[in-house]
């Protein structure tokens, strides 16, 4: 069993500020990771970073813009937080080294971006995630932090006491993907899952093969409930063939939507009078599809992304990792011709439900970074906020797990946190799988640590045993078959029909997953086993998904429902929460917080 | 047709004569079943009437110290049909997912960022993401790196080249950082244009594994780590004390004097980087340096 203060699962941007932040307090942390940190998928974020930096800006206009582009579902503390602490953080980056992007005086360039009333968002040219990324992780190394690289987190070591709010975390459990060895990793202090994304859920995704929604899951199964899992943001301009994202930077600067007609569809077809290409990601997302289903849209399959008359010298400037990738991917050159784009996958706005010190409602287990939802997004990420969010948030649950006195969070987690019961029965029951695994870990009153870390290992150890020893399916049928109905029916446009059809898919798909095997024997980096693994995940993810989206009976946001074509304030601004009893996933709500700091935020419509 | 072929054929007969079971469960499953071999036969079909344009051959370098039968390198085909703008490492996942789950390789981002992909492709190292397979003259030979320990098929030790890495000390290290949380360090866009290709190594390996320099000498720093050297020590914010640490450094016996300028790290990096370039100025400046100090 390995010991520390403070275990950091996953080494993306959040992972790697949340360690630095606990080293800072003066805990001894590790991270331990499924990937080599400068593999994480925050490398790939390219547009930039929003903190409100400059004279004129300042973070009430950035939270403001924040609420507003949520819809109105984000947590006001949430926000408020993040706003205030964002221009520190960034200029943390700057302090450690990032190679931003510089004005003629020297200073951090700031550019505009989607929903923004103030050009804030920071950047190194069009590869600001890599530049974060390798940069935080040259921090780490710099104060020799430990780092278990190519380690795989399988599940969090819980105590068994019916109230997740009673239990306790105390570490977790990993297997060194080189060896196949199995180990328990103790944390006095706590466990911080900052695994990513969940963008493998679905076919096409910009999303990193990797990005399967692990923590998520763990979390969910070990009885920190699941928040706002149906917002699910489609970004407007990926590439076609792959998912490859075009960095929102592109409309940024000025790039224009045609469709296939050559009308600049956001204004003629008066999708965004105001904003145009600089609507919300949602809004043109839907206005790309509507150009498609109306026939306008070329090859019936996308539209074009011009960025030809930015002239070279600007575009190579500060886009040209774009001309890279539209080369590479797409075999376009975007300097002389436009760029074919669609919707993708790209962001979860949910995840597990933690507060502003990124605490889930078990004590010693945190979530930060894309794993989580302290409720900062809502119903709609904006462009940019992903990466100071774990900058942020990061920090604080490194703070927190690392034992400093924290102000007391103002968002509630947990069950208690409720407001009222969902009224949403699913249509087909949920079976449960792999049962052996997913309760919590030691038995009655034994909450002795070590000794909850041991049962879990031996359970976890089992789990892979068996899935190594039985005959089977390949897994990779059964996660090409949630990937495609997620596709087919919980994307941007859904209907209650189709909503219903994929629980049915995912469903079916479990029943299947109860039957998978691994065929590759080999202790020696199984790929097969770990894809295995996070198959499973996969399906409580799509689940979550797709229930959240069953239930909430209007459109808001990034969720649109074509029974329901209004926001409905009055019965919707609530977040919709599940969580895992035994194998059947509970419906029920929670109340927005719309009381800032400052001010109370009212409702408003969303025009652009 | 390949050997993957031919066993997956005769798997699915076996699948087809089991004896049907009657609960619902089972029923579900045998009729998912049935479907799979109806699909699998349609692919199997569609293969067959490919000719030979449409179709890639892969020969994929194979080996598990702890499998039997994998402990003696070999070579196994795959044949895959090929579709426009079908990269290498699309067709190493098709490989794998319809034929055999064992073949082992890393990959995440799919967009040439996260470096975790470099092989050896037709001899020559490439990032299997980002290399077409129109590319490319058939059959495809795949193997993992040179040079570098092999654990697993395609999957090479990259301690080493994590350790040269860390050998610079790559991190910022400023003589000074300005007071306010809130104050920037000013840097010059011309001071950001100079340093701007080497700040995007994305550890991929590739130019270590082509270099005969390193292939020779254990200890060498390597281009990727020199070049993570030039990146700070170009960075007008460290400040003139931390330079001269940084050319003492790169200045060891197995430092930048080692370069003979082959180009070949130069060659391959997938991040365009000019790491002899940089290689080279790095003697000027230490050369420079050195005379200061006489
Ligand atoms: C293409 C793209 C472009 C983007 N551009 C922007 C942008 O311009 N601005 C912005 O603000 N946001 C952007 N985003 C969003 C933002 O980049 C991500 O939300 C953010 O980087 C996620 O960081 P993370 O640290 O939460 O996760 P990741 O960086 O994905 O890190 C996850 C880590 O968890 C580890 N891990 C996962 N599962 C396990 C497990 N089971 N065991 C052990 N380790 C595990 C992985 O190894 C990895 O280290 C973009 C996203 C994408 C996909
Ligand atoms: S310098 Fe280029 S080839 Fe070498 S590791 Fe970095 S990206 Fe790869
Ligand atoms: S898969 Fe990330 S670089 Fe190729």
């Amino acid at each position: 069993m390995y010991e520390h203060d403070v275990i950091v699962v996953g080494a993306g941007g959040a992972g790697l500020r949340a360690a630095i932040a606990a080293h800072e307090e003066g805990a001894d942390v590790a991270l331990v990771t499924k990937l080599h940190p400068v593999r994480s998928h925050t490398g790939a974020a390219e547009g930039g970073i929003n903190a409100a930096l400059q004279e004129g800006d300042s973070w009430d206009l950035h939270a403001y813009d924040t609420m507003k582009g949520s819809d109105y579902l984000g947590d006001a503390p949430a926000i408020d937080t993040f706003a205030k602490d964002a221009p520190e953080e960034v200029i943390q980056l700057e302090h450690w080294g990032m190679p931003f992007s510089r004005e003629e005086d020297g200073r951090v360039s700031q550019r505009p971006f989607g929903g923004l009333s103030y050009p804030r968002t920071t950047y190194a040219g069009a590869e600001t995630g890599h530049h974060l990324l390798h940069t935080m992780y040259e921090q780490a190394v710099k104060r020799g932090i430990e780092v278990y690289d190519e380690w795989y987190v399988t599940n969090v070591a819980v105590t068994d006491h019916d109230d997740p709010e009673k239990r306790e975390c105390h570490g977790c459990v990993a297997y060194d993907i080189k060896s196949g060895k199995i180990e328990g990793f103790r944390a006095n202090g706590g466990v911080i899952l900052a695994t990513g994304g969940l963008g493998q859920a679905f076919d096409h995704t910009t999303n990193a093969v990797a990005n399967t929604g692990d923590g998520c899951a763990i979390a969910y199964r070990a009885g920190a409930p699941m928040e706002d899992m149906e917002m699910i943001q489609f970004h407007p301009t990926t590439l076609p063939s792959t998912g490859v994202l075009i960095s929102e930077g592109v409309r940024g600067e000025g790039g224009i939507l045609y469709n296939d007609n050559e009308e600049r569809l956001m204004y003629e077809y008066g999708y965004a009078n105001n904003d145009g290409e600089l609507a919300s990601r949602d809004v043109v997302a839907r206005a790309e599809l509507t150009e498609v289903n109306a026939g306008r849209g070329i090859d019936d399959e996308y539209v074009h992304l011009d960025m030809r008359h930015l002239g070279e010298e600007r575009i190579i400037d500060r886009l040209e990792n774009i001309l890279h990738l539209a080369e590479d991917f797409e075999g376009v050159d975007g300097l002389d011709e436009p760029m074919p784009v669609k919707p993708g996958q790209h962001y979860a706005m949910g995840g597990v439900e933690c507060d502003e010190n990124g605490e889930t409602c078990i004590d010693g287990l945190y979530a930060a970074g894309e794993t989580a939802c302290v409720s900062l997004h809502g119903a709609n990420r904006l462009g940019g906020n992903a990466l100071p969010e774990l900058l942020v948030f990061g920090a604080r649950a490194g703070y927190h797990a690392a034992g400093r006195d924290m102000k007391t969070a103002e968002i509630q987690t947990g069950p208690s946190a409720e407001s009222e019961a969902g009224d949403v029965e699913p249509p087909v029951e949920p079976g449960a799988i792999d049962r052996g695994s997913e309760d919590v870990a030691a038995d009655g009153a034994a909450v002795e640590p070590t000794s909850v870390i041991e049962n879990t290992v031996a359970r976890e150890r089992e789990r892979i045993e068996t899935l190594l020893e039985r005959d089977g399916i390949n897994h990779a049928e059964v996660r090409a078959d949630v990937q495609e109905t997620m596709t087919d029916n919980v994307n941007v446009f859904r209907q209650e029909e189709g909503l219903k059809t994929a629980l049915r898919d995912i469903r079916e798909a479990r029943k299947e997953y109860q039957n998978v095997a691994v065929s590759d024997p080999s202790r020696t980096y199984n790929t097969d086993l770990i894809h295995t693994i996070e198959t499973r995940n996969l399906l409580d993810v799509a689940e979550a998904i797709t229930l959240g989206a069953l239930a909430r009976e209007e459109f808001r946001g990034a969720h649109w429902r074509a029974e329901f074509q209004e926001r409905r304030d009055e019965e919707w601004i609530k977040h919709t929460m599940l969580a895992w009893e035994d194998g059947t996933p509970r419906l029920y709500y929670k109340p927005v917080i719309l009381e800032g700091d400052e001010e109370t935020y009212e409702p408003k419509e969303r025009s652009y | 047709m390949s050997t993957q072929i031919e066993k997956q054929e005769t798997e699915t007969e076996e699948q087809e004569s089991e004896p049907a079971v009657e609960s619902p469960g089972e029923k579900r499953r045998e009729q998912k079943r049935q479907r799979q071999a109806e699909r699998e036969a349609q692919r199997e079909t569609e293969e067959a009437t490919l000719d030979d344009e449409e179709t890639v051959t892969l020969k994929v370098f194979r080996y598990d110290p702890e499998v039997e039968g994998k402990q003696e390198p070999r070579f196994d085909d795959f044949r895959v049909p090929f579709h426009k703008g079908m990269t290498v490492l699309d067709a190493l996942i098709y490989a794998r997912d319809r034929y055999d789950s064992s073949l082992t390789f890393r990959h995440s981002c799919r967009q040439a960022v996260c470096g975790s992909d470099a092989l050896f492709v037709n001899g020559r190292q490439r990032l299997g993401c980002k290399t077409q397979l129109s590319d490319l003259d058939g059959p495809v030979r795949i193997e993992p790196l040179p040079h570098q320990e092999v654990v697993k098929d395609l999957v090479v030790d990259m301690e080493h080249f994590y350790e040269q890495m860390h050998a610079v000390e790559p991190y910022f290290d400023a003589d000074e950082v300005p007071e306010g949380d809130l104050e920037e360090q000013r840097q010059s866009r011309e001071n950001r244009e100079k340093v701007k290709m080497s700040t995007r190594c994305i550890w991929c390996g590739a130019c270590m594994s082509s270099c005969n320099i390193a292939a020779g000498d254990n200890e060498y720093l390597g281009p990727a780590a020199i070049n993570k050297a030039y990146r700070f020590a170009m960075d007008e914010r460290e400040g003139e004390n931390r330079k001269q640490e940084r050319l003492r450094i790169i200045e060891q016996e197995h430092g930048v004097w080692r370069c003979q300028t082959q180009f070949s790290c130069t060659e391959v990096c997938p991040k365009d980087i000019p790491l002899t370039e940089h290689i080279q100025e790095l003697k000027r400046e230490s050369v420079k340096n050195n005379l200061k100090f006489w």
